[in-house]
């Protein structure tokens, strides 16, 4: 039998060796703690607690304890009966004294529409209220007796829920709680989803054009003149956000620099001055030139390191210019391609303020309906939209992985 | 050394707890300027408490979210009226008793010298503002728009039109422009055939708006002669008009009105120097302060029993304000109710029409 190795003194020595490298291993996580617990801190728990407020809205739930119990005890579809409200009184008059009915009717409300003013003024009445309660309640309002203001009621007994899932959809919920499409003139979020992630696509492809000959000539001048080139490209990206989206404000509107050029040399006449900006032309326009940087800094790192002898090589093999462009050149960019348009694309997707400035009407992308609930203190709303924006990106990315591959991404 | 140092930074901190500041969130621009002018610094000379002014675009958002984060730091809010009587119902602010507020100068209680809905139960009005239409004189030599329907007709008064991003105000105006007198504007819009008559009024001028947003944005967009007429509230047209000598006319036609709030958040943390200030500002002298600095009326009585003049000491103010009875012939109380109830609705209508292109 083969004798177990050990160390000088005694122990065996795989044993030793794992020890050590556990001492070394423990001493690295330490110093990564820092960063970890930053992230965990800073990026992880907000966006769980995001993604929990998109599903989570006690406002209902919290406030009304005897109707949850009734809605839990009679399934749905039972007729509201006298005990339902009891329940419903009790639940007012604790509204009343505790100032809660805006809190539990606004949750409602997002269900269904000009219900909020039906729990705030029956809270304000409940105190006055005998049996039986529900002729009361119908004497009351008459929307008290109806299925549908039950049905909302029902279903936001639950504080985990769906319903804001189903308006980022633009469904809603039937009477009888089966899910419809909104009215065709409601329908809003698929319809900028997908106009958002379009626009994206468009600005990615826009900066990738405009983007790469920059590089291209960043890469391939001698120094001093790149160098000056350089300059060129990084001041604006290091000029604030919303200084240059006022800028382009004051060059794109109709009495603008841009038009008065234009009048002046006679391109346009006084009364065609073009329409750049408070529209989607703007929106592009502005977003292309503030995301230009993030493309061409990738392009650059990685153009600048392609050995010009293998262009040169294939030339002298005989390849026309355009065919070392497209079977020498572009192939070795490709990490870069990837890279800058990955970030540009990513950045346009969540991009607010400039398409709220510049955007006009139908300049506006799916980041603004998420101010826009944010404003209104429909946080959950919010949060569903955000997180539909989160998915949107993290399928992509995937599809990136897929086709791409990851490891090629180079930034830098 | 150490001990020293101990001692000073308990000074300071106590100095800190001693000098209690009231923080007060508005709208900025000339209506921030006529608060911090007429509320702020009056009462921080009667007083000795130091007072702050803060921004933002809408007080009522960053309300609501201090107040759910539990991290306030603003004492007083001004905020339009559905909002406070909304958050009010939410438990997001403080309940204001009305026996702190003064009588009026003239010796009313103040239950009797407010008038009707100024006091809520957590706020206190501190003037009546309106939401008005405005041209440029210049664009118009041959006189011009003098009524709602004027603002909706692209023929008679060509030219770029400036309106308010959002679905309050825009479709009351909307149907009024359509020839709805002001008493009937609710009960109509109050049913789907209203709301679609509204935005059917807006599609025929869809392609001339120029959406604005913060209440400064609308004279800026007048003035750079990116529209020709634009709604605006009516304070922002006459700091432009008399301070700054634009040539704006404003059209009261279908002026739609209301109260505007000082409100205490809950678990401000200066509560009672905020009670102070809110009694201070919305006393008899406290409006009529105000109004001297923009044109929004006062919602005392007492305020308006001798004549206001604007703090350039000629102009008068009773022609300018939204409650003057020549400027009330067609004029509509925003209806805070309806708001409450349908703002979701009718906004993500609002949004997806707007998003349509």
């Amino acid at each position: 039998m083969a004798q177990l190795l050990t160390t000088a003194d005694g122990r065996p020595l795989a044993e030793a060796l794992a020890q050590a490298q556990a001492k070394s291993r423990r001493r690295a996580f330490l110093l990564v703690v820092p960063l970890l617990l930053f992230v965990l801190v800073s990026f992880v728990l907000p966006i769980g607690q995001m993604l929990h407020r998109s599903v989570y809205h006690d406002g209902f739930s919290a406030n009304a304890p005897a109707l949850v119990a009734w809605f839990a005890a009679n399934p749905a579809g039972t007729e509201p009966d006298e005990a339902a409200f009891a329940a419903l009184t009790e639940d007012l008059r604790g509204m009343q004294a505790n100032r809660t009915a805006g809190e539990a009717g606004t949750r409602v409300n997002y269900i269904l529409s000009e219900s909020r003013s039906m729990f705030t003024r029956a809270a304000r009445e409940a105190g006055d209220l005998v049996p039986p309660y529900r002729d009361a309640f119908e004497a009351l309002d008459p929307r008290w007796v109806q299925p549908a203001v039950w049905q909302a009621m029902r279903s936001s007994s639950s504080a985990y829920t769906t319903d804001f899932y189903v308006v980022s959809a633009d469904f809603q919920r039937a009477d009888d709680g089966s899910l419809v499409r909104v009215p065709e003139n409601r329908q809003i979020y698929i319809y900028l989803f997908v106009k958002t992630f379009l626009l994206s696509g468009l600005i990615t492809l826009i900066c990738l054009l405009i983007g790469f000959p920059v590089a291209h000539l960043l890469a391939t001048l001698p120094m001093a003149k790149a160098n000056l080139l350089m300059i060129l490209v990084l001041l604006p990206f290091w000029t604030s956000l919303l200084v240059r989206t006022t800028s382009w404000m004051a060059l794109l509107q109709g009495e603008g620099v841009i038009n008065d050029l234009l009048v002046w040399i006679g391109a346009v006449a006084e009364d065609g001055r073009l329409r750049m900006i408070n529209n989607q032309t703007g929106t592009i326009i502005v977003m292309t030139h503030i995301l230009l940087p993030f493309m061409i800094l990738p392009l650059y790192s990685v153009m600048r390191v392609i050995p010009p002898s293998y262009a040169r090589a294939a030339r002298s093999l005989g390849a026309t210019s355009w065919t070392t462009f497209r079977r020498i050149y572009l192939p070795q960019t490709l990490p870069g391609i990837g890279a800058g348009s990955l970030l540009v694309f990513i950045l346009a997707v969540g991009y607010y303020i400039t398409p709220a400035l510049v955007g006009g009407a139908d300049g506006q992308l799916f980041s603004n309906m998420i101010a826009f609930h944010m404003d209104n203190s429909n946080w959950s709303m919010a949060a569903a939209l955000s997180a539909m924006l989160l998915v949107g990106v993290l399928i992509l990315y995937w599809l990136y992985d897929r086709l791409v591959g990851i490891d090629r991404l180079k930034l830098g | 050394m150490k001990k020293t140092l101990i001692l000073s930074t308990a000074l300071v901190g106590f100095a800190a707890a001693a000098q209690a500041e009231v923080t007060v969130m508005s709208w900025g621009g000339s209506y921030g300027a006529a608060q911090t002018e007429g509320h702020l610094k009056p009462f921080t000379a009667a007083t000795g408490i130091p007072t702050r002014m803060v921004d933002s675009e809408n007080p009522a958002t960053p309300i609501k979210a201090m107040v759910e984060a539990n991290n306030v730091t603003v004492d007083v809010a001004s905020l339009e009226y559905a909002d406070a009587i909304r958050l009010c119902d939410e438990g997001v602010l403080e309940p204001i008793d009305i026996a702190i507020l003064p009588p009026g100068s003239d010796g009313t209680p103040a239950v009797d010298d407010f008038l009707p809905g100024a006091i809520t139960d957590c706020g206190v009005s501190t003037d009546i503002w309106s939401t008005v239409f405005a041209y440029d004189t210049t664009k118009f030599p041959d006189g011009g728009p003098t009524t709602a329907a004027d603002f909706f007709d692209l023929e008679k008064f060509p030219g770029k039109r400036g309106l308010r991003r959002g679905a309050k105000a825009v479709l009351e105006f909307a149907l009024m422009g359509d020839g709805v007198p002001a008493s009937e504007v609710y009960d109509v819009l109050g049913t789907p055939e209203g709301i679609d008559r509204a935005f059917a009024k807006l599609d025929t001028i869809k392609s001339e708006v120029v959406w604005w947003e913060a209440g400064a944005q609308a004279p800026q967009i007048l003035a750079d002669g990116e529209v020709v007429m634009t709604t605006a509230y009516n304070g922002r047209i006459f700091s432009a008009q008399i301070t700054e000598g634009k040539p704006f006319q404003i059209v009261w036609d279908g002026q739609i009105y209301e109260n505007e709030m000082y409100v205490i958040p809950k678990g401000a943390p200066n509560l009672e120097e905020a009670k102070q200030f809110i009694a201070y500002a919305t006393s008899t002298e406290g409006l009529r302060q105000q109004a001297q600095w923009i044109s929004y009326g006062p919602a005392r009585k007492s305020a308006l029993i001798e004549p206001l003049i604007f703090n350039d000491g000629k102009t008068e103010m009773a022609p300018h304000l939204p409650t003057y009875p020549d400027n009330m012939k067609n004029a509509l109380e925003s209806d805070w109710e309806f708001w409450v109830d349908r703002d979701a609705e009718l906004n993500e209508r609002f949004n997806a029409w707007l998003a349509a292109g």
